[in-house]
């Protein structure tokens, strides 16, 4: 009952408080309160950087009317004396959820997938909502408004946190008080965007990290279409993302690599992202800075794993082991290098976790006063409200936190919160501080007592001589209650100690013996002093952190500083050139700056470092033409076309397959879209230059490739998907005319002059038709390659490469007369109905009948060991071994078109060359160094002494793990990454 | 439709015929003699200028030409500068029990049930598959057939790979039950929200509670009057007075310990270690116990970014140079990789291992531990003529080119569905210049 009556009065204090000036009253007279509050002889945080020593803050009707040294206090002035006390502003979160509650995820809808949108009206696809508003959805909660305001924050923008564009978002004040009307600061205070769907459609596009990219350039692109007033049709989320254009852009990336993604998409439509980062981006910090965003940091810095069971800790790798020590390091990385950020609570299991995560983070060295900037004035920039947000300048909203001292320190404690000008009561700040140590004597006895904890609710441990005895204390309304047990264990007695708090720290009171006669006693509290320097001294313990050094990759076998290009001249080898000379025996090769400059014999070169290759071999490095290594993605599934999507933009330089390649011989790869539908995505060319940035991979001048697929993956035909067209080879050609088709009029029109809707899928295809962009094209059967050829030849152009091309040995001659390449596997058959006529000879076949074969591996396994599997065309159809070797590195160059830098040993061309210890056909020989450019990546004795580094540097982190669980801190339980390994069928 | 449906399928089984398999060689009648050849015997040596005298489908005399003489026998195959080698075994494959992968029809490895060792890989082995068929000219003569998945997945055979039938094919019938421990982690359910990676499996304990429960019962069973009939405690039978093998297939330390102690404590007389990723790591274990172990191939990459790029290149090498008896499997790969066995083992070689160690590897020491040494595994006087003649080094993918190959005497086509097409579309081309 009184339960009720309360929230009944709550209830009609908030309807009082949101009277306002343009509405009737009728419950009494219309009042006005235009008293001053005065805040007297606090510290006074005006900024981060402007502090008042000893000053006044002075507030009027929710605002800041002035704060000083010497502020004349006006008459009408409650006055607060807060003397000892700081005031801060109230932080404020960019990335909220806060009261608009996320939509439930849309359940069953049968066996095969849905491809279409289910919306009509708006944008089609059903993950572009910009149109969704967080204030239709907002409705104050009160309990997470508590907790918030409990970690400090007064401000928060939130959003609906669903889809890939997610609407407009509420700048809303975390009062209880005063109501909406005076909550909502801002209903369109910014657009936010991710790289995730929606939960409330089944749209299969966008499956994949590429095509998200994709759908949001093609979406700006209609955009701006419509906005001319091209379309015909109503579509009510363009004209809202029209309407968006002008305010802010906030993206979550939720990753380093995501962050420079999603920044190259808003270059290129010149929109300037703020972008929630995922806290790793201190591991390439300074392509981070590069992308000039603001950057929204989370704060879930990694518990240490639980590492006591042995065996299950066997699984942990480096890089996870790593992340927890580093993590905490991020944001002192980003202020560091002058990158502007801000802090959110939102990844966090819960706000009241923000200050321990921030101490973490200063511990690293992150400067205090650029954290509190994070969490003030640096988000009210970004809102565009440094006037009214994050400071207590005059004008200014009255947000602001009353603290015991300084905001970061463990001892701390936040009184008060106060957001519009209302007063939120966290701790009471009237309750004297009673913490510290004390001793006191009892019946002849001395005892030390310590009172630790938070000021409201103290902890307290009583001890006689170094003997703990069980203690208990309770603190309320200025009464300290505090009870321990004698001295003798053997028997329960207690002593009960009662004490009014007074203006002396000391503590007295009244004593009560286990056999109930009493006493007084008097507690006197040891100076400040010497707890203070105890306590300093343990700061000083507590802030030598040791941070592993971040590597390139920051995982195993990273470079600490990438290695250098170097001059290096090899001698007495056997070289493999590829061209006229054939295998040259005892011959010496010279390469510098990045190229071949020299073959012959008897070469010297001053400065260069000489490798004895004496009884080894040398070769050009390895080439594959279809790869799925290296990549975030691979398939784009969500459409039977993706010809808008770019592996290139999904690439992942830290996988460790690149790594093993380089040590199985391999400079480049193709890395192809996967084979789910007849139209794949765009191709990305690299050089495995193991360390370096994902940008830098690419080959500058490569020519542009696309994957197309034909057969049982395109037709889904080993999998339940039943409603995609096509669903039979027939249907395939088809597909390709069509769009051909389309794409043939789209290009007539460009070229016109006439307008048009630029469409990237489209654009690409054209690329096609004009001889810009190259097919490389999964294929099995007889009668689909054909086809192919047949569809190409009819729009005027070449198809450039068959890849896997496994019956291509039945149609060599067709081949041969349309100019295409083949790039297959050596011996793969019998994993799907379509490879039942695979045969090994297929590449002697195709290559006698003079066909540019290739061996390919598909495969992260197989292509580090791709020597072995040409050294199986010698096995199978008695090629001779130097042209089963081209197989593997000129031919494959020449498909690719960088025949003209790599694929054989010839002065001028690129300095990608393999050291093998044996013939390089041989299953006993091993890559002892494989140089890109001449830069030695993979160094077989190099190699060596980095397993024994990964050796000590884990066991390191496991020690300082087991110090952390016996220091009490939590820990998470022991888990590994799925990292699989994708090939053309992974979705 | 339906009509054409049945052309479609009249037309498919005339394909069939015309791509038939190879004609089963027939039983030796006369004795040859390899001249020439050096002999890789599979124990460790070799024999340059060797003579094998093969009569009645076994090896009567293997020696070295210039030093010893005896009569020679029946057909003289001159194999000057070639190699000769034992018949390559290969171990916990599914030839014969699936065709193609992906053709849920054509695939007979995997029966329903968790505890399953009357299931019998025997009877489903299709002796007519081009898979098998496409072994021989690579020298893999016989394998072991295992049925896959559940905990216990049934019974496997050994096989040789010339026959009419299973009943033929048969080398030793039912030589084991395969156990898949429990694996130590668990897969995160993903599709309940749960992180998709990996994290240590709660029900461990309760995953082998319930293999010691089988176990256990089927003791109580087989001491008892068995007069109800239950089928798969019936099948433990072999494992209890040691005609029968325990494969048990476990990768991890953990596994592999708690699997050792569980064999021990519980009557079952023999057992192998099929996979082994982290034997390297217990082989006093291993050895202490007389555990052989058929190590995963070594064409696969390592389980973690930190370990070795070689560790399972050089895995065998580390538990051979500890004296653990080892031999390569090939479980994991898609069953036509099992042609690439050779060069499995060939890849060791790379590693450090001598050659002749490494062909151990799938000749000798695989014999051991399947418990067929008696007949197979090397070149020896007694051994069965399951041997085969290659051009050069058959561990090498350059010069694995087989010229004749035995089984039981028996002289086998090399021609398979592949190298019949290969001719076929090579003559195709030549004829239209």
């Amino acid at each position: 009952m009184i339960k009720k009556y309360l929230i009944l009065t709550m209830l009609m204090c908030g309807f009082s408080l949101i009277a306002q000036e343009h509405f009737p009253k009728n419950d009494g007279v219309k009042s006005k309160n235009t008293n001053y509050t005065a805040f007297t002889n606090a510290k006074i945080y005006v900024t981060p950087t402007q502090i008042i020593d000893k000053g006044t803050l002075l507030i009027k009707n929710g605002k800041v009317v002035a704060t000083g040294a010497s502020i004349t206090i006006p008459a009408n002035a409650v006055i607060v004396d807060v003397s000892g006390k700081s005031i801060y502003p109230s932080f404020i979160d960019l990335y909220s959820d806060f009261g608009v509650e996320k939509p439930k995820r849309q359940g069953g809808g049968g066996r095969s997938p849905q491809y279409d949108a289910s919306r009509e009206g708006f944008y089609w696809n059903d993950h572009v909502r910009p149109e969704q508003n967080a204030i239709d959805n907002f409705k104050f909660n009160s309990k997470s408004a508590s907790e918030l305001r409990k970690a400090g924050f007064g401000v928060v923008n939130t959003h609906l946190q669903d889809g890939i564009v997610r609407g407009t978002g509420a700048l809303i004040a975390l009062t209880n008080a005063g109501g909406d009307s005076e909550r909502i600061l801002d209903q369109r205070s910014g657009q936010y965007l991710s790289l995730s769907k929606s939960v409330t459609s089944r749209q299969s596009y966008p499956g994949s990290l590429m095509g998200s990219l994709a759908l949001l350039r093609q979406m700006y692109l209609d955009a701006d279409w419509y906005a001319e007033g091209n379309s015909s049709a109503k579509d009510r989320s363009l004209e809202a993302l029209n309407a968006n254009k002008n305010l802010i852009q906030i993206i979550a990336a939720g990753s380093r690599a995501n962050d420079i993604r999603v920044d190259k998409v808003g270059d290129q439509f010149g929109i300037q992202y703020v972008i929630l980062g995922g806290g790793d981006e201190y591991e390439r910090i300074n392509d981070i800075k590069a992308t000039n965003a603001t950057y929204i940091l989370p704060l879930n810095f990694p518990k240490a794993y639980d590492v006591e069971d042995t065996f299950a800790a066997s699984v942990l790798e480096l890089e996870d082991m790593r992340e927890w020590n580093q993590k905490p390091s991020n944001p002192k990385a980003l202020a560091d290098n002058g990158i502007n950020f801000v802090f959110t609570s939102s990844s966090l299991k819960s706000p009241s976790m923000l200050k321990a995560n921030i101490m973490k983070a200063i511990a690293y060295g992150l400067d205090k006063t650029k954290a509190l900037e994070a969490l003030t004035t640096a988000p009210a920039k970004v809102l565009g409200k440094s006037n009214t947000l994050g400071s207590l300048i005059n004008g200014a909203q009255a947000n602001f936190l009353i603290t015991s001292g300084e905001i970061f320190e463990k001892e701390t404690t936040v009184y008060e919160n106060w957001v519009k000008g209302h007063k939120n009561v966290l701790e009471d700040m009237n309750v004297k501080d009673i913490r510290g140590d004390y001793s006191f004597t009892v019946a002849g006895d001395t005892y030390n007592l310590n009172i630790s904890g938070t000021s409201s609710k103290p902890k307290a441990t009583v001890k006689s001589g170094n003997k703990k005895l069980g203690t208990k204390v309770s603190y309320k309304d200025a009464w300290v209650n505090l009870t321990f047990t004698s001295t003798d264990t053997t028997k329960q007695e207690f002593f009960r100690l009662v004490s009014r708090v007074s203006n002396s720290d000391n503590l007295d009171g009244k004593v009560i013996f286990p056999n109930g006669n009493e006493s007084t006693f008097l507690a006197t509290k040891s100076s400040k002093a010497d707890s203070k320097k105890k306590k300093s001294e343990k700061n000083g313990k507590e802030k030598s952190i040791n941070m592993m050094p971040i590597t390139y990759p920051n995982g195993a076998y990273g470079f600490k500083e990438l290695p250098k290009q170097e001059t290096i001249l090899f001698k007495n080898a056997t070289v493999w050139t590829n061209e006229k000379d054939g295998v040259l025996k005892n011959t010496d090769v010279l390469i510098k700056a990045g190229k071949i400059t020299k073959i012959g014999t008897n070469l010297n070169a001053r400065g260069a470092k000489v490798v004895d290759a004496t009884g080894k071999h040398l070769t050009s490095g390895i080439i594959d033409e279809h790869s799925h290594i290296a990549a975030a993605s691979i398939n784009e599934g969500g459409q039977n076309s993706s010809a808008e999507v770019s592996i290139a933009e999904a690439l992942n330089p830290e996988d460790i397959d690149i790594y093993r390649n380089l040590a199985g011989g391999v400079t480049s790869i193709q890395i192809l879209h996967g084979s789910a539908n007849p139209i794949g995505g765009r191709s990305a060319i690299i050089k495995l230059k193991w360390g370096e940035s994902a940008e830098n991979l690419l080959y500058s001048d490569a020519p542009k490739f696309i994957k197309f697929a034909l057969g049982e993956n395109v037709k889904q035909s080993n999998w339940e998907s039943y409603g995609r067209f096509p669903q039979t080879r027939m249907g395939v050609e088809q597909l390709f005319v069509d769009y051909f088709t389309r794409a043939k009029a789209y290009d007539d029109k460009k070229k016109s002059g006439l307008t048009y809707r630029k469409d990237i899928e489209m654009e690409t295809l054209a690329e096609i038709l004009n001889g810009e962009r190259f097919i490389s094209c999964h294929s099995y059967v007889q009668s689909e390659i054909n086809m192919l050829m047949k569809v190409a030849e009819r729009f005027n152009f070449r198809v450039n490469t068959f890849t896997h091309i496994l019956e291509g040995y039945k149609v060599a001659d067709k081949m041969k007369a349309h100019g295409v390449g083949a790039s297959t596997f050596s011996d793969w058959w019998a994993y799907k109905y379509e490879v039942n006529d695979a045969i090994p000879y297929n590449a002697s076949i195709m290559h006698n009948v003079g066909i540019v074969t290739a061996i390919n591996s598909d495969d992260g396994e197989m292509s580090r060991r791709l020597n072995q599997e040409a050294a199986k065309i010698v096995k199978y159809g008695d090629v001779s071994e130097e042209e089963a070797w081209k197989m593997v590195t000129l031919n494959p160059a020449k498909l690719l078109h960088l025949d003209h830098r790599v694929g054989s040993i010839k002065i001028g061309k690129d300095a990608d060359v393999v050291l093998w210890n044996g013939h390089p056909l041989s299953v006993y020989s091993k890559a002892e160094k494989t140089i890109i450019e001449g830069v030695t990546y993979f160094d077989i004795d190099r190699d060596k002494t980095m397993r024994a580094a990964i050796k000590k540097e884990k066991s390191e982190l496991m020690t300082m793990m087991m110090k952390d669980k016996n220091k009490g801190m939590k820990t998470q339980p022991i888990k590994k990454k799925d990292k699989p390994q994708l090939h053309c069928d992974s979705l | 439709m339906k009509n054409f449906k049945y052309i479609y399928a009249l037309l498919m089984l005339c394909c069939t015929i015309t791509f038939a398999q190879q004609t089963p060689a027939s039983a030796q009648k006369d004795g040859f003699t390899i001249v020439g050849a050096t002999a890789h015997i599979g124990n460790g040596t070799v024999i340059e200028n060797s003579v094998i005298i093969v009569e009645n489908g076994k090896i009567v005399s293997c020696f070295d030409g210039s030093v010893a003489k005896m009569d020679l026998k029946g057909k003289i195959i001159d194999a000057q500068g070639k190699h000769v080698y034992p018949g390559f075994i290969g171990t916990n494959t599914n030839l014969g029990l699936v065709e193609v992968d992906a053709v849920r029809a054509t695939n007979d490895r995997d029966e329903l049930g968790d505890m399953i060792p009357h299931i019998r890989s025997l009877i489903a082995y299709n002796a007519e598959s081009k898979v098998v068929e496409s072994m021989r000219p690579n020298g893999i003569l016989i394998a072991q057939v295992t049925p896959n998945g559940g905990r216990i997945s049934g019974t496997s055979s050994i096989m040789q790979l010339d026959a009419w039938n299973w009943e033929d094919a048969a080398l030793k019938a039912d030589d084991g039950i395969h156990l898949n421990w429990p694996n130590s982690f668990s897969r995160g359910r993903w599709w309940l929200g749960e992180p998709r990676g990996l994290k240590p499996n709660s029900n461990y304990s309760k995953q082998v509670e319930e293999v010691r429960a089988f176990v256990t019962e089927s003791k109580a069973y087989l001491n008892g009057d068995k007069a109800s009939v239950n089928l798969p405690y019936e099948a433990m039978q072999g494992l209890f007075n040691g005609e029968q093998k325990l494969y048990v297939h476990v990768n991890d330390v953990k596994g592999i310990t708690d699997a050792i102690h569980f064999v021990k404590n519980n009557g079952i007389k023999h057992m192998v270690i099929v996979g082994g990723y982290q034997a390297h790591l217990v082989t006093d274990l291993l050895k202490s116990n007389n555990v052989a172990v058929l190590i995963n191939h070594t064409h696969s990459v390592p389980a973690l970014d930190d370990h070795d790029y070689d560790l399972p290149y050089k895995a065998p090498k580390l538990l051979a140079d500890a004296g653990v008896l080892v031999g390569i499997q090939n479980g994991g790969m898609s069953n036509f990789q099992t042609r690439n066995l050779p060069f499995y083992a060939g890849q060791v070689v790379g590693q450090g291992m001598d050659k002749e160690e490494a062909l151990k590897l799938i000749t000798s020491n695989t014999a051991k531990i399947l418990g067929i040494n008696k007949r197979v595994g090397t070149l020896e006087s007694g051994k069965d003529a399951t041997l085969f003649i290659s051009e050069g080094d058959a561990l090498d993918m350059r010069t694995n080119k087989l010229t004749h190959a035995f089984i039981n005497g028996r002289a086998l086509s090399l021609e398979t569905h592949q190298t019949k097409l290969w001719k076929r579309y090579s003559n195709k081309y030549k004829t239209g210049k």
